[in-house]
């Protein structure tokens, strides 16, 4: 067995009173692709936060290819091989499409490899990913002018173009047309053969059960399964939490 | 335009400036002139963090007055040659800048803008209390009546003139230069959504750091030559507020995302301050501001250059 590339454990989380995450334990194998799924307010995208140090978790480690994430702030951790996209959309809205993707670009990845990209290397890349997500016409023009669909696919490009060896995807399919969720399906199965490793986090169960290799469940802050998706969707823990809604 | 062509064409056109006037054989425009030069370096370095970064500085007084305050207490020392004010200035304003930075890296929005007036009313009340200074009563500063150039006589004024006109310049070229640079995009994040900008690898506490410094100590550096202009020095007049709400309003009015925005706010409502003080009266200057600000509000919430972008992206679309 290889060793884990994020490995998190006994982490927890608060707000205020309110548990959000309770001693959560899991690991992700390098170029695995993870299903995280349950109900709404569940703790999904609170468990990301914590993962990629948006938000402080206050007990527990996360550990990234062994080495323990604590103190390190989000952009240290996206440099060091993370990376997320927001549930809810948050482009740069100030800055073009193509602009928004130049971003990681020149802070994370010419900062990793220590060497510069030229102009003409980051508009080709710009260019290149805006076309994996089709928004390869939309680059002079501003997230205000996208569609919630369009913003989607430009966050997660953003998150793509940041070269990560974890991809977070944070319901990136949300409203999207059957064609459009089996394209980024492809997309995401396309970036996972080259070898990064992807947690994606959906309510589409086909989606879910078509891409993932194995699928945890979160229900009320805390792991209630994990394991092979066919496995976990007969458990009658998660069948009860879901019917229970 | 390339940053090289840029740069030249700012220097001819700046040449050009101060040899109009001297052509025109009238004092008065220097006098007028350099007020409007300060603003521009004002104008510019309040908009590299209120603008680029998103943080309103209500502070801007205060940079400006310990630059001229570093100038009087190194001239009451020994007079030193003007350059040497000016960085001396930029740099005790750069460090207030960092220092205001790392005690307000957490604070947003308004939270911002209240600590930063509460910076400017510290430092004032330590000013008042620094006898070296002239503390409340002020200081006088007996300026050369000229100064001697490769054995020509120049007329003070126009010295000082010469020197706001280059840190015009200065802080033209900078701001220019971050807006296309790798920093101008990390400001814009942070401007944008400061937990997108982290995700993305932007290590924004560091990149507030920067802007703070900077844009302190531009306005120090504006306001090291200050004394010599006005001849007597009070903390009244140099944390005045007229310089907090200029450096606000001068790049609201021009628009806040571009260096061509402060620019040409400054340069309007300068000058039409500089006429309004010869017209009517000085009292009368901080009431237009406050008119022309509603007015943009109300027209032009992005500035002229806001409203010229929108314009042109409107046509591009049709
Ligand atoms: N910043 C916050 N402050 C207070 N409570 C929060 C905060 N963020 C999330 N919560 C709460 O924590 C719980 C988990 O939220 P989270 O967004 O992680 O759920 P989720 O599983 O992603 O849900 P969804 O499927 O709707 O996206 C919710 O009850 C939510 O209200
Ligand atoms: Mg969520």
């Amino acid at each position: 067995m290889t060793a884990p590339l994020l490995e998190i454990q006994g982490l927890g989380k608060r707000f205020g009173g309110f548990v959000a995450l309770d001693n959560i334990n899991l690991s992700v194998a390098p170029q695995e692709r993870v299903g995280l799924i349950g109900p709404n307010g569940s703790g999904k995208s609170t468990l990301v936060n914590c993962i990629c140090g948006t938000l402080r978790n206050e007990t527990g480690t996360v550990r990234f290819e062994g080495k323990a994430m604590d103190g390190l702030l989000a952009h240290e951790r996206t440099r060091l091989g993370m990376a997320r996209s927001f549930q809810l959309p948050r482009p740069f809205k100030t800055l073009t499409v193509a602009e928004n993707l130049r971003v990681p670009l020149l802070y994370t990845v010419d900062a990793r490899s220590g060497s510069k990209l030229s102009q003409r290397e980051l508009d080709e890349r710009c260019m290149e990913l805006l076309a994996l997500v089709g928004l390869a016409d939309k680059a002079w023009q501003y997230p205000g002018d996208l569609t919630q669909v369009e913003m989607r696919k430009l966050e997660l490009a953003r998150a793509m173009a940041a070269e990560p060896k974890l991809l977070i995807a944070d319901e990136s399919m949300a409203g999207l047309s059957h064609s459009e969720v089996d394209d980024i399906l492809a997309l995401l199965v396309r970036l996972n053969e080259r070898g990064i490793t992807i947690i994606m986090i959906e309510h589409i169960m086909r989606a879910v059960m078509t891409f993932s290799q194995r699928v945890i469940v979160l229900v009320s802050g805390k792991k209630i399964a994990d394991g092979l998706p066919e496995d976990v969707i007969r458990d009658p823990e998660v069948v009860g939490a879901y019917l229970g809604q | 335009m390339r940053q090289s062509t840029f740069i030249l064409g700012a220097v001819v056109l700046a040449i050009a400036l101060f040899f109009a006037p001297r052509v025109l054989e009238n004092d008065y425009i220097f006098f007028a002139g350099y007020v409007v030069l300060q603003y521009i370096v004002l104008a510019t370095a309040w908009n590299i963090l209120g603008g680029y970064c998103g943080y309103v500085n209500f502070g801007s007084a205060a940079f400006f007055a310990l630059g001229a305050y570093t100038a009087v207490a190194i001239h009451k020392f020994s007079p030193m040659p003007m350059p040497l004010l000016i960085v001396a200035g930029g740099i005790i304003s750069g460090l207030v800048g960092l220092g205001m930075g790392y005690l307000t890296l957490r604070l947003r929005g308004v939270f911002f803008a209240i600590a930063s007036l509460a910076m400017a009313v510290v430092m004032q009340t330590l000013v008042i209390n620094w006898d070296y200074v002239g503390g409340s009563r002020g200081a006088y500063i007996i300026r050369p009546q000229q100064v001697e150039i490769f054995s020509y006589q120049l007329p003070y004024i126009q010295y000082l003139f010469a020197w706001m006109l280059f840190l015009a310049v200065a802080s033209l070229v900078i701001a220019r230069t971050i807006e296309r640079s790798k920093l101008g995009y990390g400001f814009a994040t942070i401007r944008d959504d400061e937990q997108a900008a982290e995700a993305c690898g932007v290590p924004t506490l560091r990149l507030k750091l920067i802007a703070t410094t900077m844009s302190g100590a531009l306005m120090g550096m504006a306001g090291a030559p200050f004394p010599y202009y006005i001849g007597y020095l009070e903390p009244a007049s140099a944390f005045s507020l007229t310089y907090a709400v200029n450096s606000i309003a001068m790049p609201m009015i021009g628009g806040t995302t571009s260096w061509v925005g402060p620019l040409i706010g400054a340069v309007l409502l300068g000058t039409v301050q500089q006429v309004a003080t010869v017209t009517i009266s000085s009292a009368v200057n901080l009431l237009l501001v406050g008119i022309l600000l509603v007015v943009f509000v109300i027209i032009a919430p992005n500035g002229i250059m806001g409203a010229v972008q929108a314009w042109q992206r409107k046509r591009r679309k049709a």
